[in-house]
């Protein structure tokens, strides 16, 4: 699988109250999330995001909440995947487990800038910048989560083993 | 092989004689945990997985606490998923509001939680419960609606770090200065992944209710979960009251720590995490001139009886400052009663400060205390990111229950010991 998009370049510690504010937490609509995804650390953020587009950021992204509404409301926005020097654990969690895939590399947050042309290979972990002709590469993907995507999601790796065990 | 305190649990957890650190696991949990901005969610994905019922009625709890009393239709109708839920599954740990309290506070004080349990809940404080000597953690609603289905989680063993509390704290320091001052000092990723083990003299003596503060505020070092070896106090608190076997661990002498932070609290200050990260912390002494417009006091952190007597130590007799509201949660409705015996809540009303039903409304800028532009708020809850309590132009500063009360009175970030 090939990612490709524009980068929207974030700073450090990016809470899941930046990612989406609480005031909307009274729905789980994915649309209706995605429509204020990023809103308190960039407003027009959801308005100029495009289909492929890819959120870059400093260490610590996810953090604060354990709100799953802050992966659904990224990948409703369009949004094809997140780089970022670390990730929170639970928002790590929760991403793999709805299927918005995050790739963890310091050089590539630290290396790409906003509006550079990205692109990455999920299958080896190579980000390419296209904009500058640099590359990074991003941490493998453990085995065992690697096997919750193949199933397309923990819900559905369940679902199989439960049919399995009856 | 030495083990530490979590490690012990999991391994149990896991049907194995011991586990390390980076192995993964599947676990089966004691206890999972949804509230009415998580649950709802995990519902829905739990009707997917094509099984009729929950893996044990017993062991899963519904507490609508973060818009409740519902604020709006939209909360309404999350909190009445739960509500139908519960009934058609004959769930017996539903709280409905008036019978309910924060999570938090409330499944410790049921006795739904207990020494050596492994409990996993959809809210990122769910770490708490490390203050009886469990291991809980805070996952997503997916992992919530799986745990529902299997009674088992899958789970990375983490490292662990020790965090040794030495000294005797000082007057008006307590389990919420000694949780600041370590994020102030290892950072808001500094235990990312990670167990952070709280030990040491100072911890020793420190009651159930600080240490569910500090065990509360793990997730804020990005910790995976905390924990206290349980003692004489944990006996104390849990006997008659949980309502399950219980176990107590406690990590082998020679059992191995990525790292031991060392911290003398004889010396510590109360402490103040300015905006807008919980490692913003300082000593009261270097805050300076703050002015408030806002004092929140309660919160799964600070909303304990222990907290709330400590408020009212300091507000008795006095009067909030004309230009601060001050909004106080007491964390359960047992907590709510207990004050009003004590005559806490009196001496709340009478300094005109305004008593709410448990709720975690203004924590997270839900309802009941929302933040208008430019306005100030210190708070015993526990983040103060951009945004947290209102308008992104707000700023919100933590600190413990008796700076908060002293700050309400002097309308500006204040110790007790400047309120005479």
């Amino acid at each position: 699988m090939r990612l490709k998009g524009k980068a929207w370049k974030f700073g450090t510690d990016i809470d899941t109250d930046a990612i989406i504010p609480a005031r909307y937490l009274n729905t789980f609509d994915p649309l209706e999330l995605a429509g204020h995804c990023m809103e308190d650390a960039d407003p027009s953020f959801s308005a100029r995001v495009k289909p492929g587009d890819i959120i870059v950021a400093g260490k610590n992204f996810g953090c604060g909440s354990s709100r799953e509404h802050a992966p659904i409301a990224i990948k409703a926005a369009g949004v094809s995947c997140v780089i970022a020097g670390t990730f929170a654990r639970i928002f790590y969690r929760n991403s793999f487990n709805i299927g918005l895939p995050i790739f963890e590399s310091p050089e590539a947050a630290a290396g790409i800038s906003e509006g550079d042309e990205v692109e990455v290979d999920a299958d080896t972990g190579l980000i390419t910048n296209h904009t500058t002709g640099e590359t990074y590469t991003a941490a493998p993907v453990p085995p065992f989560m690697q096997q919750i995507i193949a199933a397309g999601g923990l819900i559905l790796y369940v679902a199989e083993k439960v049919k399995r065990n009856v | 092989m030495p083990m530490t305190l979590t490690e012990k649990i999991l391994a149990a957890h896991a049907g194995r004689k011991r586990v390390e650190p980076g192995e993964l696991i599947n676990a089966r949990v004691d206890l999972v945990l949804g509230n009415d901005v998580t649950a709802p969610m995990a519902l829905q994905e739990f009707l997917k997985i094509g099984i009729e019922e929950v893996f044990d009625r017993n062991r899963i709890a519904l507490v609508p606490d973060h818009f409740t009393p519902n604020k709006d239709i939209k909360s309404a109708e999350q909190a009445k998923i739960l509500r139908q839920f519960a009934e058609k599954h004959d769930l017996p740990h539903y709280f409905e509001v008036g019978r309910m309290g924060i999570e938090h506070c409330l499944l410790p004080e049921q006795g739904l939680v207990g020494p050596g349990d492994l409990v996993i809940g959809a809210d990122s404080h769910t770490c708490t419960y490390g203050a009886l000597g469990a291991f809980s953690t805070g996952v997503g609603s997916t992992d919530l609606a799986a745990a529902m289905a299997l009674g088992e989680t899958w789970l990375k063993v983490p490292e662990s770090l020790k965090f040794e509390f030495e000294g005797e704290p000082g007057p008006w320091v307590g389990g919420k200065d000694l949780i600041l001052h370590t994020i102030g000092d290892i950072g808001v990723d500094g235990a990312l992944y990670k167990a952070m083990e709280f030990a040491g003299p100072a911890i020793e003596g420190l009651s159930m209710d600080g240490r569910l503060t500090m065990c509360n505020m793990a997730i804020e070092a990005g910790g995976k979960n905390g924990i206290i070896a349980p003692d004489g106090i944990t006996r104390d608190y849990v006997e008659g009251r949980c309502r399950r076997p219980y176990q107590f661990y406690e990590s082998d002498a020679e059992a191995k720590y990525q790292k031991t932070y060392t911290y003398d609290v004889s010396r510590l200050e109360p402490q103040v995490a300015f905006p807008h990260l919980p490692e913003n912390s300082r000593p009261l002494s270097g805050v300076g001139a703050i002015e408030i417009d806002q004092v929140v006091i309660g919160s799964c952190t600070n909303g304990r009886m222990e907290d709330l007597r400590e408020a009212a130590k300091v507000l008795k007799g006095k009067k909030v400052h004309k230009n601060v509201r001050l909004i106080i949660f007491p964390g359960t409705q047992n907590i709510y009663l207990q004050a009003l015996q004590e005559g806490l809540l009196g001496t709340f009303v009478e300094a005109g400060g305004a008593v709410s039903t448990p709720t975690c409304g203004p924590c997270l800028g839900g309802h009941m205390g929302i933040l208008a532009a430019g306005e100030r708020c210190l708070a015993t809850t526990n983040r103060n990111f951009v945004g947290r309590m209102g308008h992104p132009e707000s700023e919100v500063y933590l600190a413990n229950p008796a700076v908060a009360a002293a700050s309400a009175i002097l309308g500006r970030i204040a110790g007790p010991g400047e309120v005479e």
